[in-house]
C-alpha cells in the first residue's frame, strides 16, 4: 500500500527523534496523502511500522481535525467559520460553498472531488474571511472569488498540497 | 515619535523575501556570533531576563526566567520547543513571522537553544501552516548550509540540530504540555503538573517551550542589549508587540508598536478606525480568550498589567474589533462553539462544561432561552475556572462571563423577545 | 525513608515522601470523593472531584489530590464550601446524560457515580442530555459495553493496556465526543480481546459490566474472599454469593499475587462449580459402566493397578502426567512420587506447550 519510496522516506523520518513514536503524526499526513484517507489497512500499516496496537494509532488520529479516518474528496477545502470570519461574511461564504456543490458542509461531492469543512480560526483574521483549499490560503474570498476559485479547482489548475 | 520597528523592520523594504542573504544583508546572524563568542550561556539568560522579554503566547510569563527553570547540570539532554501552534482566534502575527522573515526565529532559535544547554530543537508548527512549514524547511537548509546549524557551529563547539514538525488540527496543542504530547506523537492532552517542561518535558526532559514571537525578539535583544529592549515600552510589558488587529476595522494587519499604546490608537490611529460610519461597540484585546472591553475602555494601553487591572488580559496579542451591528450573544455562540469543539476531552468541567456553554447560549441565540439561563451561564463559567488540568475551560469561561458583564441587557432581550434582534441586520 | 508532616482538614499525619495526599487523607481516615482514580492505576486527574485546597509557605493552590505529593508543612483543606460546590457541579454534569435508570438503582449494579450523585444530592435538573446514544456492544463472550454509562474516567482503558497490555480499547475522537472503543469501532469479538475482563473490574459504572446481569431480587448476600481453583498462580479473588451460589467473581485488589488481576477463566468460569455435569465423587468402571465408589475404593484400586504393572512391565511403563491446576508444591509431590516411589523418570506437565 505505501511505496518503498515514502518508506524509506519514513525511514528517514524517525531517526530525526531520539523517540521514533514521535514520528506518527508526520507520517500519518504523508500516509493521508498517498492513500486518499487514513482507511483500516493504512492504520494497521502505520501501527506496525512504528511497532504501535492499531487502536493507539487511531486514537490519535481521532484526536486531530486535519486527520480523516472516513472516505474524503480529492480536494479538501476548509472553511474558517470562527469570530473575525464570520464578523466579515464567513456564514455567507459557506452557504455559497454549499449551494455551488450542492453539499453540505462534512460532506463529499458524489464524484468524489471535492469535500467541505467547516474549521476553527485558520490565523488568517487580518485577511478574513479565508478558506484553505488542498493546504493553501485563500483569503478575503468573496462568493465571485469562490466561484473562480471551484473552476479552477476543477480543471486541475490549482495548485495544492494534501499532506 | 515615531516608534522604530525591530522585529518587522523587513516590511518596509521593496521586495524583501526572507532569504538568508536578504536577511544577512539587513544585518541578521549578527546576534549569533557575539552570542557564542562574548557569552557563557548563564550570561544570556540573565541578558533575557533583565531585558523583561515575557512570552508572547498568550501566558506573558517572564523568558529568562522560565530559561532558568532548567537544571543546570542536567543528566538527560535539554530540549527547545518552538510553539508554532498559533491558533487563538484572532491572532496571525506568527504565522506572518515565519513566512516572512523565519530566518530571525531560527537564529533566535540557535541563540536560545545555546543559552539553555540544548542540542536538538524543534518547531511545532500547528497543521494548517502547510506553506509555513514549508518555508522554515527551506530556511533551515540554508542555515545549515552556512554553518548556522549543525555541527561546531561558527567554530565555537556548540552543536545544534532543529527539526520542523507539523500538527494535524487541535487548538490544544498550543498549550506547552499538549504540545509536548503531540510532539512525542500522541494525543494532544495537557499534562498535569508539576512536574513543569523546565524539569520534565518532552521525552520527561527539561524542555523550554517558547512561542516564535518571543524567540524572534532574542537576536535584537542580544544585539543592542538588555537595557535598550527593556527601554521600549512600559517597565513591566518591555519591548515590541505584534499585535493582529481584525475584523470592523479598515485596515486590519499586524502592528508592530510597543505596549504602551492604547486601545484607541491602535484601533483609530494605525487600524484605521470603524469601517462604513458605524460606532465601536466592543473590542477583544488579547484572543478570544480574553474577556471583551467596550468603548469606557478605549484608553487602556495594551500592557499585560493594564490590560489585566481593566479586567482582561493581553493574551496572544489578537484584537479582534465588534461595531454596533454585531450581537453579542451570537459572539458568545461562537466563541463557545470553538472552545466546545477544541476542548481535548479530559477534565469533566471543560469537556461537559463547553458544549454546555455552547448549547445554552445557542438556544438563546435561537430565541429557545429561558429566564433562567443567563444564571445557569454564570455559575457554570464561575465553576470552570481554575479547576481543571489546563486553562482551556478558563478560557471558555473567561468571555462568556464579560459578555455577560457588559451586554447583560442583550441577552435578556433575545429571551424576552424569543428572538435575535439582530437577526437579517447584522453583518453575520 | 524521608517523612513529612502533613495537615489534612486539621489532622496532623506523618507520611512517607512520595505519598499523595489522596492516600495521606485515607492514613488519617479522610475519604476524598473521587471518580478516575484507581489505586491499581496511575493517576490522570481528569474528573476533578479530587481537587484539594493545599498551601506551603506562600504557595497556595488547588491540586488533584490522586496525583499531587504531599509536601512536608503542607496544609490540606479538602471539604471547603468552594470545592464541594465544584464537585457537585462536575456531578452535575456527569448526571446530565447518565442513565436514570442506573441512577435510580434500579439495574442492581453497582455504580459509584450513582452513589456520589446520592452523597452530593445532585440530580438532572439544571443539565439533562440524551441518555441512549450509543447502541450496545453485546458481541462479547463475557461483557457488555454500554457507553450510555461512561464517564470517560479512562479507568478501563488504562487497565486494559498499562496492566493487561493488551491495547484494545481507546479513547477515539476529542472533547465530548470521545469515547471508549477498539480500533476502527470494531465489536470487541472482532479484536485481539482476550476477554481477561480487567476493563469490567475497574470500571466504577457498569458502563462495562458482566454479560449475566444482576436483576433483583438475586442480590449478593455475601462476599467471600478465595483463591482460583485453575491454576496454580494462586490469584486472588471474591466470590459474590447468595446461598450456596456464586452469583459473580469480582476483582479483589489486595490479592498479593494478582492485585487483582484475573484471566478469562478465573473471572468468568465458575459455573462448573455447581454444574449438574460435575464429577464430586471418584467412578469406577466395572464391565463398561461407570459406578460411584468411595475414595478409599478409589484408590486402593489406583494403588493396587500401578504395583501390577510396575510389577510385570517394570517402571518406565509407567509415567506420570500432572496438571497446572495444582499448584507448585502439589507438582514436586508428584514427580517425586513418580521417581522415588514409582522409579521412573517419565514425568511430564500439562504447561509446557
Amino acid at each position: 500500500m505505501i511505496s518503498d519510496e515514502t518508506r524509506k522516506r519514513f525511514d528517514e523520518l524517525v531517526k530525526r527523534y531520539p523517540e521514533k513514536r514521535s514520528a506518527l503524526i508526520p507520517i500519518l499526513h504523508e500516509v493521508q496523502a498517498e492513500v486518499g484517507y487514513l482507511s483500516p489497512e493504512a492504520i494497521a500499516w502505520v501501527a506496525a511500522y512504528l511497532t504501535l496496537s492499531p487502536a493507539d494509532v487511531m486514537s490519535v488520529a481521532s484526536f486531530y481535525d486535519m486527520l480523516h479516518l472516513e472516505p474524503v474528496g480529492k480536494h479538501m477545502i476548509y472553511a474558517c467559520h470562527n469570530l473575525t470570519c464570520s464578523l466579515l461574511g464567513a456564514e455567507r461564504l459557506i452557504r455559497h460553498l454549499e449551494d455551488r456543490l450542492g453539499i453540505r458542509m462534512g460532506e463529499t461531492t458524489p464524484d468524489g472531488l471535492i469535500s467541505l469543512k467547516r474549521m476553527e480560526c485558520l490565523a488568517s483574521c487580518g485577511t478574513a474571511p479565508a478558506i484553505q483549499i488542498d493546504g493553501v490560503y485563500y483569503e478575503r474570498v468573496t462568493p465571485q472569488k469562490l466561484d473562480e476559485l471551484l473552476e479552477k479547482l476543477r480543471n486541475g489548475r490549482l495548485q495544492g498540497s494534501r499532506t | 515619535m515615531a516608534y522604530e520597528k525591530i522585529l518587522t523592520r523587513y516590511r518596509d523594504l521593496p521586495n524583501y523575501t526572507g532569504t538568508i542573504d536578504e536577511y544577512i544583508t539587513q544585518g541578521g546572524y549578527q546576534a549569533l556570533p557575539k552570542a557564542l563568542r562574548e557569552f557563557q550561556p548563564a550570561d544570556l539568560i540573565e541578558i533575557v531576563k533583565r531585558s523583561g522579554l515575557r512570552g508572547r503566547g498568550g501566558a506573558g510569563f517572564p523568558c529568562g526566567v522560565k530559561w532558568g527553570f532548567t537544571p543546570k547540570d542536567s543528566p538527560k539532554p535539554k530540549y527547545l520547543v518552538c510553539n508554532c501552534d498559533e491558533s487563538e482566534p484572532g491572532t496571525f502575527k506568527d504565522r506572518m513571522l515565519i513566512e516572512e522573515e523565519p530566518h530571525q526565529l531560527i537564529e533566535g532559535l540557535i541563540i536560545s537553544s545555546y543559552a539553555i544547554g540544548c542540542r536538538l530543537a524543534f518547531i511545532y508548527c500547528r497543521g494548517e501552516f502547510v506553506s509555513g512549514a514549508q518555508v522554515l524547511e527551506r530556511a533551515l537548509r540554508e542555515a545549515y548550509g552556512r554553518g548556522y546549524l549543525g555541527t561546531n557551529i561558527l567554530g565555537s563547539g556548540f552543536d545544534l540540530d532543529v527539526h520542523v514538525h507539523r500538527g494535524a488540527g487541535a487548538y490544544i496543542c498550543g498549550e506547552e504540555t499538549g504540545l509536548l504530547e503531540s510532539l512525542e506523537g500522541k494525543r494532544g492532552q495537557p499534562r498535569m503538573k508539576p512536574p513543569f517542561p523546565a524539569i520534565s518535558g518532552l521525552y520527561r526532559s527539561p524542555t523550554v517551550v517558547n512561542n516564535v514571537e518571543t524567540l524572534s525578539n532574542i537576536p535584537h535583544i542580544v544585539l543592542r542589549g538588555a537595557e535598550w529592549y527593556a527601554g521600549i515600552g512600559p517597565p513591566k510589558s518591555a519591548g515590541p508587540r505584534l499585535f493582529s488587529v481584525s475584523g470592523h476595522v479598515e485596515r486590519p494587519g499586524n502592528y508592530e508598536l510597543p505596549m504602551s499604546i492604547t486601545l484607541r490608537e491602535l484601533i483609530f490611529d494605525h487600524a484605521g478606525g470603524i469601517p462604513n460610519g458605524r460606532r465601536l461597540k466592543a473590542v477583544i484585546p488579547g484572543g478570544s480568550s480574553a474577556p471583551v472591553l467596550t468603548e469606557q475602555h478605549l484608553d487602556v494601553p495594551m500592557d499585560f498589567e493594564s490590560l489585566a487591572a481593566a479586567g482582561s488580559m493581553g493574551g496572544s496579542g489578537g484584537v479582534i474589533v465588534m461595531d454596533d451591528t454585531v450581537c453579542m450573544v451570537r459572539v458568545g455562540e461562537i466563541v463557545s462553539r470553538f472552545y466546545h469543539h477544541e476542548s481535548c476531552g479530559q477534565c469533566t468541567q471543560c469537556r461537559e462544561g463547553t458544549a454546555w456553554l455552547h448549547k445554552v447560549l445557542r438556544r438563546i441565540e435561537h430565541g429557545q432561552g429561558r429566564k433562567e439561563d443567563l444564571d445557569l451561564l454564570l455559575d457554570m463559567c464561575d465553576n470552570m475556572k481554575g479547576k481543571t488540568i489546563c486553562v482551556l475551560s478558563d478560557a471558555a469561561a473567561m468571555p462568556i462571563e464579560s459578555y455577560l458583564k457588559h451586554f447583560r441587557e442583550e441577552f435578556e432581550i433575545h429571551i424576552r423577545e424569543r428572538a435575535c434582534p439582530f437577526e437579517g441586520k447584522g453583518a453575520f | 525513608m524521608a517523612e513529612c508532616s502533613v495537615f489534612i482538614d486539621g489532622k496532623a499525619a506523618l507520611v512517607p515522601t512520595g505519598t499523595t495526599i489522596l492516600q495521606a487523607a485515607g492514613a488519617v481516615g479522610i475519604s476524598i470523593p473521587t471518580l478516575c482514580h484507581h489505586p491499581n492505576l496511575p493517576p490522570i486527574g481528569v474528573c476533578r472531584l479530587c481537587i484539594v485546597d493545599v498551601e506551603v509557605g506562600d504557595f497556595h493552590k488547588q491540586v488533584a489530590a490522586c496525583h499531587a505529593e504531599v509536601q512536608d508543612g503542607m496544609t490540606v483543606r479538602t471539604a471547603t464550601p468552594e470545592l464541594e460546590r465544584a464537585r457537585r457541579f462536575a456531578l452535575e454534569l456527569q448526571v446530565a446524560d447518565h442513565p436514570s435508570e442506573c441512577l435510580d438503582g434500579e439495574t442492581g449494579e453497582p455504580c459509584e457515580l450513582r452513589d456520589l450523585a446520592r452523597r452530593y444530592g445532585v440530580t438532572k435538573r439544571r443539565f439533562m442530555e440524551d441518555e441512549t446514544r450509543y447502541p450496545l456492544d453485546e458481541s462479547s463472550p463475557v461483557v457488555t459495553i454500554d457507553l450510555n454509562r461512561c464517564i470517560l474516567c479512562r479507568r478501563c482503558t488504562r487497565a486494559c493496556s498499562l496492566v493487561q497490555g493488551q491495547d484494545i480499547l481507546w479513547i477515539m475522537g476529542r472533547g465530548d465526543e470521545s469515547r471508549v472503543s477498539p480500533a476502527l469501532s470494531l465489536p470487541l469479538r472482532d479484536t485481539a480481546c482476550v476477554s481477561c475482563g480487567q476493563c469490567l473490574a475497574h470500571c466504577p459504572t457498569g458502563a462495562i459490566r458482566d454479560k449475566r446481569p444482576l436483576r433483583p431480587p438475586v442480590r449478593p448476600e455475601a462476599v467471600v474472599t478465595s483463591v482460583c481453583p485453575y491454576c496454580g498462580c494462586g490469584c486472588q479473588l471474591d466470590l459474590n454469593v447468595s446461598g450456596e451460589q456464586i452469583l459473580r467473581v469480582t476483582s479483589n485488589f489486595d490479592g498479593p499475587a494478582n492485585r487483582g488481576s484475573l484471566c478469562a477463566k478465573g473471572r468468568f468460569g465458575y459455573h462448573f462449580v455447581d454444574s449438574p455435569d460435575r464429577l464430586t465423587r471418584p467412578r469406577i468402571r466395572r464391565d463398561g459402566r461407570w459406578e460411584e465408589a468411595s475414595w478409599d475404593e478409589a484408590l486402593d484400586l489406583v494403588a493396587t493397578r500401578l504395583r501390577e504393572i510396575r510389577d510385570r512391565h517394570g517402571p518406565d511403563a509407567l509415567a506420570v502426567l500432572s496438571s497446572a491446576k495444582a499448584t507448585n508444591e502439589e507438582n514436586y509431590l508428584i514427580q517425586k512420587f513418580a521417581r522415588a516411589v514409582l522409579g521412573t523418570n517419565n514425568v511430564d506437565h500439562c504447561a509446557r506447550l
